[in-house]
C-alpha cells in the first residue's frame, strides 16, 4: 500500500474533546448522578501522629439520615501503588500518621448529614512524637512512622557508583560542589478528586473515578475488597487536570465502592480542596549535594549527587521517586563516571509521589545552575558549555539508558537566538537579566509498576459497514489530549480525520490494558498500539477494496476519506464502500495492536528506573527583571524550545509547553507545600500552612509572561510517527533557567526553590557586604548511612558497542 | 463540597425591617451582603450565625450621589463602583482600591457595606473547622490561645479590607442605622485595634451609607502589596490623602492623611507622618521622613502569606512611593508595586 505525505499527523486539528469541552458538556466524575445515589465524607485525622485507641461510631450512627458508618476494621487489607509499598489501609487501622489520614467514613443522604454525622464520631488517640523533616527523620529513628523500610525513619536509600568515579574526579582540574534545595509542592488540578460507586444490574462493581490509572486502581480494588478483577469495571473519567496526583490509587475510592458494595446504592464522594492537600502525592522536598569534576575546558570527568527526599507519611511511588532523583543526570550530557546516593525518608505530612517531571527536575534545578556557575568560573559562555559536551544520540550512558534521537543542539540554538541570549546575557543593565537551562525527559517507564509480561498498552478497532471506527484503549484522557493522539494516529492510517474516530478510553470493561497516564508515557505506547491496530484494519479493509476495484491491495491509497487507485484516483471507494467491502469478504472486522517497550540494557539491581523508549529534551532561555530594593522577580519572557521527536498536533503541544511553564514558574517563584508547627511546649500540632485555594500561592494567568515556543522535530525511530513526549520534559529547565537570569540580573544566587523576594533581598544585603558572597541555601547536609553500594561497570568499561565515546578522548594526551 | 450550617433566612425589604430583625435576631443574626466574606467563613464554621438577614432586597441601599462630594450606598457592588466612571475619576484613590479586590466574579457580588465591615483575618483562623481543630483553635474563635502571640491576651487578626484604609484617608463619614435610631461617625471611629471586636459597629446596627469629603482639590492613591495580581488579601497597604496649597505638585501640603493597612487589626493612621508634611512641598526629604515615621508604625505579625520582615521592610519604600504618586511623578517605579495594579496589566479592568 502506499504511503503519502502526513495528512494528519502534524496538523494544528480541533481536539476531539474539545467541543465538550468548551461548551460544558464533559462529564467530570463529580457531574455524575445516579438513582437513590448516596453520598460520602471522610473523618480524617486531626492530630499528626498518634495510635488510635477507641472509636466510637455509635452516636453518628443513630444521626439522621445516616446510612453507614465504616472504620479502618473494614479493611485489613493494605494497598499501594508500588509493589514494595503496600502501606496504606483505606482507612487507617490502627495509627495515624499526619492530619488529614482519613479514618472513618460516614454514607448518607446528603452530604450535609454525612459531615454533621462526622462530627459525632468519637476518636480517641494516644499521641506519638512527631517527625517534621528529613534532619529529624534521620536523628529519630524512633518512633517508626512504619516498621518497613531501611531502619528506623528511613524509607529507602540506594546507592551506586558508575564506572571509576575516582578516577573520574583525580582527571577533573577544577571541582565544584553544591548544595540545592527544591521545595515540594502539588498539583493543585482544577478538579478536586470524586469517585461514584454502584454496583450493576449483575450485582458487580462499576467504579467511576477520576483517575489518571484505572488499570492500578482496578488491581488495588480487586485486592483490598477481595474480588475477582472481572466483577469490577472501574471507568476513569475525564480528568479537570492530573498532573500526577490522581494516578495514585485512593482511599476513597475504596471506601466509596465498599460502600456501595454494602449498602447496595450508588455511593459517592466529592474531596474538598483541603482534602485535595492531604492527598498530595506531590513534588517530594528535595536536599541535594552535587559534586562535579571538569577540565578546564569545561569537559565533565565525573559527577556525584546526593539526594535527601522528604517523602511524608507513606511510600506511594516513593521508590521510584527516589531512584528518579538520580537516573536522568547522565542523558543530557556526557557523564563518564557517575555516582549517585539516594534516601527518602517518612515524616508526618501528606504523602509525596510523582509530580510532573516526577524526581527530576530537583536534580536537574542543581545540575543546571551548578553548569552555569561552572560556566562563569572558567570563564565561558553557558550556551557552548553545554553544546560542547551533548550525549551523542544512540548511544548508552554511564548508567546504562540507552538514549535515541538528541534534538538539544537544535534546542539550545533555538533559544539562544531567539532570546539574544549572546549578545545579552551578561551584558544587561543591573536588574535585567538572562538565564539558561537544558533538560531531558522519559517517554514513558520501560517497566511497568508491577512486574509482568504483557503489552504495555494495547488498543482493539472495531470498523462495520456505517463507515464508523471506534477504537477501545485502557488510556486516560486527563486533559493532555490523549483521546485526540489516539484518533490521529488511527485517521493518519485509515486517510481520515480524527473527528471520524470515535474513541472509548479510560474504561476496564470496554478497552484493553493501557498502564496509565503517568512517565509521558501514552502517545509513545498508545501511538504504537494505535498504528499497528489501524494498519491491519487497512490491510483488511484494502483487501476488500481491491476485490471490489479489482485493483491490487498495494497500489491503493487511504486518504481523504476514500480509498482508490494510486495510478487512477479517480477509481475509488468511500471509506464506508471500502469497509462494507472488507465485511462481506473478511466477516466481522475487529482488529488489535499491543506494545511492549525494549527490554532495558542495564542488567544490574536498580536497573529499572530510567530506562525508557525514548528521551525527549528541552532548552530554555528565561528573561527577568529584578527590582533590588525590594527582591522582587518578574519574569519577561520565556523562550523554550523542545525536542518533540514529531509532533502530532502542534497546538497540543504547545499547550503542554505552555502548561509546563506556566507549572514550572509557580515552582521557581512561588508554591511551596509548608507546614507548622506550633510552638511544642503548648501544643504537638504539625500542620498544612495553607491548604487553599487562596493561600496556596500558585500564578494567576496576570503572573504569566508571554511564552515564546519553538518544537524541534527530529523524528525518533522509537516513537510512533517519530514523536517523543512533550507533557512533562518542558517543565524541566524553567527553573534553574529562572535561578541563572536571576544571578545574571542581580549577581545573587538563590540556591534553593521557591525563589521567594524575601530570599532574593537577603542574597542581595549580604552581596552588599560582602561582594564575594550573596548567596541563599542550604548550608549543610546531614550524615546517612549510605548501604553497600551498587558497582556498575559502564558501558564502555564493560566493552558495550554502543557505549558512548568518551569524552574528548582524543584530546587527552 | 464544603456545606453550610443550618440557618433560617430573613428577606427584609427597607433598611427600618433590617434593623428590626437584626435587632430581633440578637447575638444569633448576621446581615448578608453579597456573602463572599461571611458564606466562605460559616462553610469553615469561623462564624455560625444561625439567622442570615438578607441586604439584597432592601431598597435604599445603593445610592449613589455624586456632586461635590460623594454619597455612597453600603449595598453597591464594588462592580458598579468600578464601572461608574465619574466616581473613579473623582476619587482614583478608591478605583485603585476597589479594582484591586480578589477577582471580577467576587467584585461583582461583593459590597461596599460588605468590604467595610470585613472580618478580620488571619492564617490560624481562615481555616476549616477540622483545620482549626487540629490546632486545637485559637483565641478568635472556640479556643483560648492566640497562636501568632502566645503570651498576648487579646487576638491579633489582621484587618485586610482593601477600602477601609482608603476611607480612613479620606476621612469619610459612615451612618449606621439601628431600631433605635441613626449615627454618622467617621470612618476611622468605625475600627478598633482588636482582632475579635473590630468594629465599633454596634450588633443591631445596618452600615447604611458612606460619605465621602470633597474631591475638588483632593489627592488620593492606594498602593497594595500582594503575591499575585488577583485574588489576594493585602499583605501591607498604603492610602494616602492629600490637599495641597497649589495646582502643582510642587506646592507645600496643606492637609495628609497617611494610612497602613493589614498591618494590624485596624487601619492604622500616621498621624505623626501627616503632620510632618504639612507646610512643606513633597520634596525627597519630606517624603523620606514621613515614610520612616509612618513604617514604623507597621508592626505586622506572622499571620498572612509572606516572610514577616519583608514585609515590615516594604512599608517605607510603599509609603514614598505612594507620596511620589501624588506629587505628580506617574506611576511608581517598584517592580512589587506592579501587584497594585499600578505597572503591566492593570488589575481595575472590570
Ligand atoms: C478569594 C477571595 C479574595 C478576596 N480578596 C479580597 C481583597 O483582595 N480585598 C478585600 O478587601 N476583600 C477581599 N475579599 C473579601 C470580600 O470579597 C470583599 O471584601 C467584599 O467586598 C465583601 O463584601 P460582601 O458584600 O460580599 O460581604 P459579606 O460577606 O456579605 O459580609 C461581610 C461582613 O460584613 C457584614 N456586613 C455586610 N453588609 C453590611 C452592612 N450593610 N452593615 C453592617 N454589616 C454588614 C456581614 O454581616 C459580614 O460580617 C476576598 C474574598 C475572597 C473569597
Ligand atoms: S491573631 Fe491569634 S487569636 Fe487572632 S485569629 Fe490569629 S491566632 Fe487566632
Amino acid at each position: 500500500m502506499s504511503r503519502g505525505p502526513l495528512q494528519v499527523i502534524g496538523q494544528s486539528l480541533r481536539r476531539v474533546d474539545g467541543r465538550a469541552k468548551v461548551t460544558g458538556q464533559t462529564r467530570f466524575a463529580d457531574d455524575l448522578a445516579l438513582p437513590r445515589m448516596l453520598h460520602m465524607r471522610l473523618l480524617r485525622s486531626s492530630v499528626p501522629h498518634a495510635r488510635i485507641v477507641d472509636i466510637d461510631t455509635s452516636a453518628a450512627e443513630r444521626a439522621p439520615g445516616v446510612k453507614l458508618v465504616l472504620t479502618g476494621a473494614a479493611f485489613p487489607i493494605p494497598f499501594g501503588i508500588l509493589p514494595v509499598s503496600q502501606d496504606e489501609h483505606a482507612l487507617c487501622t490502627d495509627r495515624v500518621r499526619f492530619v488529614g489520614d482519613p479514618v472513618a467514613a460516614v454514607v448518607a443522604t446528603d452530604e450535609w448529614a454525612a459531615e454533621e454525622a462526622l462530627g459525632l464520631i468519637r476518636v480517641t488517640y494516644e499521641p506519638l512524637p512527631t517527625i517534621a523533616d528529613p534532619e529529624e527523620a534521620l536523628a529519630h529513628p524512633e518512633p517508626r512512622i512504619h516498621s518497613y523500610g531501611e531502619e528506623g525513619n528511613i524509607h529507602k536509600r540506594v546507592a551506586f557508583d558508575f564506572g571509576d568515579v575516582e578516577a573520574g574526579f583525580a582527571a577533573a582540574e577544577q571541582v565544584f560542589e553544591d548544595l540545592f534545595y527544591y521545595a515540594g509542592s502539588t498539583h493543585l488540578p482544577l478538579e478536586q478528586h470524586a469517585t461514584l460507586a454502584t454496583l450493576d444490574p449483575d450485582g458487580k462493581l462499576v467504579v467511576y473515578s477520576c483517575t489518571q490509572t484505572p488499570h492500578y486502581l482496578h488491581r488495588a480494588l480487586a485486592r483490598v475488597l477481595q474480588l475477582p478483577a472481572a466483577h469490577i469495571r472501574v471507568v476513569a473519567t475525564p480528568n479537570g487536570g492530573g498532573f500526577g496526583g490522581k494516578s495514585d490509587p485512593f482511599n476513597h475510592e475504596i471506601v466509596c465502592a465498599r460502600a456501595a458494595m454494602l449498602l447496595g446504592r450508588p455511593v459517592k464522594i466529592c474531596l474538598s480542596r483541603e482534602e485535595v492537600f492531604y492527598c498530595h502525592r506531590g513534588r517530594h522536598p528535595v536536599l541535594m549535594r552535587l559534586r562535579t569534576g571538569v577540565r578546564r575546558d569545561g569537559t565533565i570527568t565525573a559527577m556525584e549527587l546526593h539526594t535527601l527526599l522528604d517523602g511524608g507519611a507513606y511510600g506511594s511511588y516513593g521508590v521510584a521517586s527516589t531512584f528518579y532523583t538520580g537516573a536522568l543526570q547522565t542523558v543530557t550530557y556526557r557523564v563518564p563516571a557517575y555516582r549517585f546516593r539516594g534516601c527518602r525518608v517518612f515524616t508526618n505530612k501528606p504523602p509525596c509521589g510523582p509530580k510532573r517531571g516526577h524526581g527530576t527536575p530537583q536534580p536537574r534545578f542543581a545540575q543546571e545552575v551548578q553548569l552555569d556557575k561552572i560556566a562563569e568560573a572558567l570563564g565561558l559562555c553557558p550556551a557552548e558549555l553545554r553544546l560542547r559536551q551533548l550525549m551523542p544520540p544512540h548511544a548508552l550512558t554511564a548508567n546504562w539508558l540507552r538514549v535515541g534521537t538528541i534534538g538539544l543542539a537544535e534546542c539550545i540554538r533555538k533559544v539562544v537566538e531567539g532570546s539574544g541570549f549572546r549578545e545579552r546575557h551578561r551584558r544587561l543593565p543591573r536588574g535585567r537579566g538572562l538565564g539558561l537551562a537544558c533538560s531531558a525527559y522519559l517517554c514513558g517507564a520501560g517497566l511497568p509498576i508491577y512486574w509482568n509480561d504483557m503489552p504495555h498498552s494495547g488498543v482493539q478497532l472495531r470498523l462495520d459497514r456505517s463507515g464508523e471506527v471506534v477504537a477501545f484503549c485502557g488510556a486516560t484522557e486527563i486533559g493532555q489530549g490523549s483521546d485526540h493522539v489516539l484518533a490521529a494516529c488511527i485517521a493518519e492510517v485509515l486517510g481520515l480525520m480524527p473527528h471520524e474516530v470515535r474513541v472509548v478510553t479510560g474504561d476496564t470493561a470496554l478497552g484493553p490494558v493501557d498502564l496509565g497516564s503517568y512517565s509521558s508515557r501514552v502517545t509513545l505506547m498508545m501511538g504504537h498500539a494505535a498504528i499497528a491496530a489501524a494498519e491491519r484494519a487497512r490491510t483488511l479493509v484494502a483487501e476488500g477494496a481491491a476485490a471490489r476495484l479489482g485493483v491490487p491491495a498495494g497500489r491503493l491509497v487511504f486518504a481523504g476519506g476514500r480509498v482508490f487507485d494510486a495510478e487512477e484516483p479517480q477509481r475509488g471507494l468511500s471509506f464506508a464502500e471500502a469497509v462494507a467491502a472488507a465485511e462481506a469478504r473478511h466477516g466481522t472486522l475487529g482488529t488489535v495492536g499491543s506494545y511492549w517497550p525494549p527490554p532495558a540494557a542495564g542488567r544490574y539491581k536498580g536497573a529499572g528506573v530510567g530506562p525508557s523508549p525514548a528521551y525527549s529534551y528541552s532548552a530554555a532561555v528565561v528573561e527577568v527583571e529584578v527590582d533590588v530594593d525590594t527582591g522582587w522577580v518578574r519574569v519577561v519572557r520565556v523562550h523554550i524550545a523542545h525536542d518533540i521527536g514529531r509532533c502530532i498536533n502542534p497546538v497540543l503541544a504547545r499547550g503542554q509547553v505552555e502548561g509546563s511553564v506556566y507549572m514550572a514558574l509557580g515552582e521557581a517563584l512561588m508554591e511551596e507545600q509548608a507546614f507548622r508547627r506550633l510552638p511544642s511546649r503548648l501544643s504537638a500540632a504539625l500542620v498544612h500552612k495553607q491548604p487553599s485555594m487562596l493561600e496556596y500561592k500558585s500564578p494567576t494567568c496576570l503572573e504569566m509572561p508571554e511564552v515564546v515556543t519553538y518544537l524541534v522535530e527530529q523524528p525518533e525511530p522509537a516513537g510512533p510517527f517519530g514523536a517523543k513526549e512533550v507533557g512533562q520534559g518542558p517543565l524541566l529547565p524553567i527553573p534553574p533557567a529562572v535561578a541563572n537570569a536571576v544571578y545574571d540580573a542581580v549577581g545573587v544566587r538563590i540556591d534553593e526553590l521557591p525563589i521567594t523576594p524575601d530570599k532574593v533581598l537577603r542574597a542581595l544585603q549580604e552581596r552588599a557586604r560582602n561582594p564575594r558572597r550573596g548567596r541563599v541555601g542550604p548550608e549543610s547536609f546531614p550524615h546517612i548511612e549510605w548501604p553497600r553500594v551498587v558497582r556498575v561497570p559502564t558501558p564502555g568499561e564493560a566493552g558495550e558497542a554502543a557505549a558512548m565515546p568518551s569524552p574528548g578522548a582524543e584530546v587527552r594526551p | 463540597m464544603m456545606r453550610l450550617p443550618r440557618l433560617r433566612y430573613v428577606a427584609p425589604r427597607t433598611i427600618r425591617e433590617a434593623a428590626a430583625a437584626l435587632a430581633d435576631a440578637g447575638p444569633e443574626g448576621a446581615l448578608l451582603a453579597g456573602g463572599t466574606d461571611l458564606l466562605p467563613n460559616m462553610k469553615r464554621r469561623q462564624q455560625v450565625p444561625r439567622i442570615l438577614i438578607g441586604l439584597r432586597g432592601v431598597q435604599g441601599l445603593r445610592v449613589r450621589e455624586l456632586g461635590e462630594a460623594a454619597r455612597l450606598g453600603a449595598g453597591l457592588t464594588l462592580s458598579e463602583m468600578l464601572r461608574d466612571a465619574a466616581l473613579c475619576a473623582a476619587y482614583p484613590g478608591l478605583r485603585r482600591a476597589v479594582a484591586s479586590i480578589s477577582t471580577p466574579p467576587l467584585r461583582n457580588m461583593g459590597t461596599l457595606g460588605g468590604n467595610l465591615c470585613l472580618d478580620t483575618r488571619c492564617n490560624y483562623y481562615n481555616q476549616s473547622l477540622e483545620w482549626r481543630k487540629a490546632i486545637d483553635f485559637c483565641l478568635k474563635k472556640d479556643g483560648t490561645i492566640c497562636w501568632v502571640a502566645p503570651a498576648s491576651p487579646r487576638c491579633w487578626a489582621v484587618s485586610s479590607s482593601d477600602m477601609a484604609p482608603l476611607m480612613v484617608a479620606l476621612g469619610a463619614r459612615v451612618t449606621l442605622q439601628s431600631a433605635q435610631g441613626e449615627r454618622e461617625l467617621a470612618a476611622e471611629a468605625l475600627y478598633v485595634d482588636d482582632g475579635i471586636a473590630y468594629l465599633s459597629r454596634r450588633p443591631d446596627e445596618v452600615l447604611t451609607d458612606v460619605v465621602l469629603p470633597p474631591h475638588a482639590g483632593l489627592r488620593c492613591t492606594y498602593l497594595k502589596l500582594r503575591r499575585r495580581g488577583a485574588f489576594d488579601f493585602p499583605v501591607l497597604s498604603v492610602a494616602a490623602a492629600l490637599r495641597l496649597d497649589g495646582d502643582h505638585g510642587d506646592a507645600p501640603v496643606r492637609e495628609a492623611r497617611l494610612v497602613l493597612g493589614a498591618v494590624g487589626s485596624h487601619p492604622v493612621l500616621a498621624a505623626e507622618a501627616g503632620a510632618l508634611l504639612v507646610g512643606r512641598p513633597l520634596s525627597e526629604e519630606a517624603i523620606r521622613e514621613a515614610a520612616e515615621a509612618a513604617a514604623r508604625l507597621a508592626k505586622p505579625l506572622d499571620n498572612t502569606d509572606y516572610a514577616l520582615g519583608w514585609r515590615k521592610r516594604m512599608a517605607g519604600p510603599l509609603i514614598a512611593a505612594a507620596l511620589r504618586e501624588l506629587r505628580g511623578d506617574g506611576p511608581p517605579p517598584h517592580g512589587e508595586l506592579a501587584r497594585a495594579g499600578v505597572r503591566g496589566r492593570p488589575s481595575g479592568a472590570c
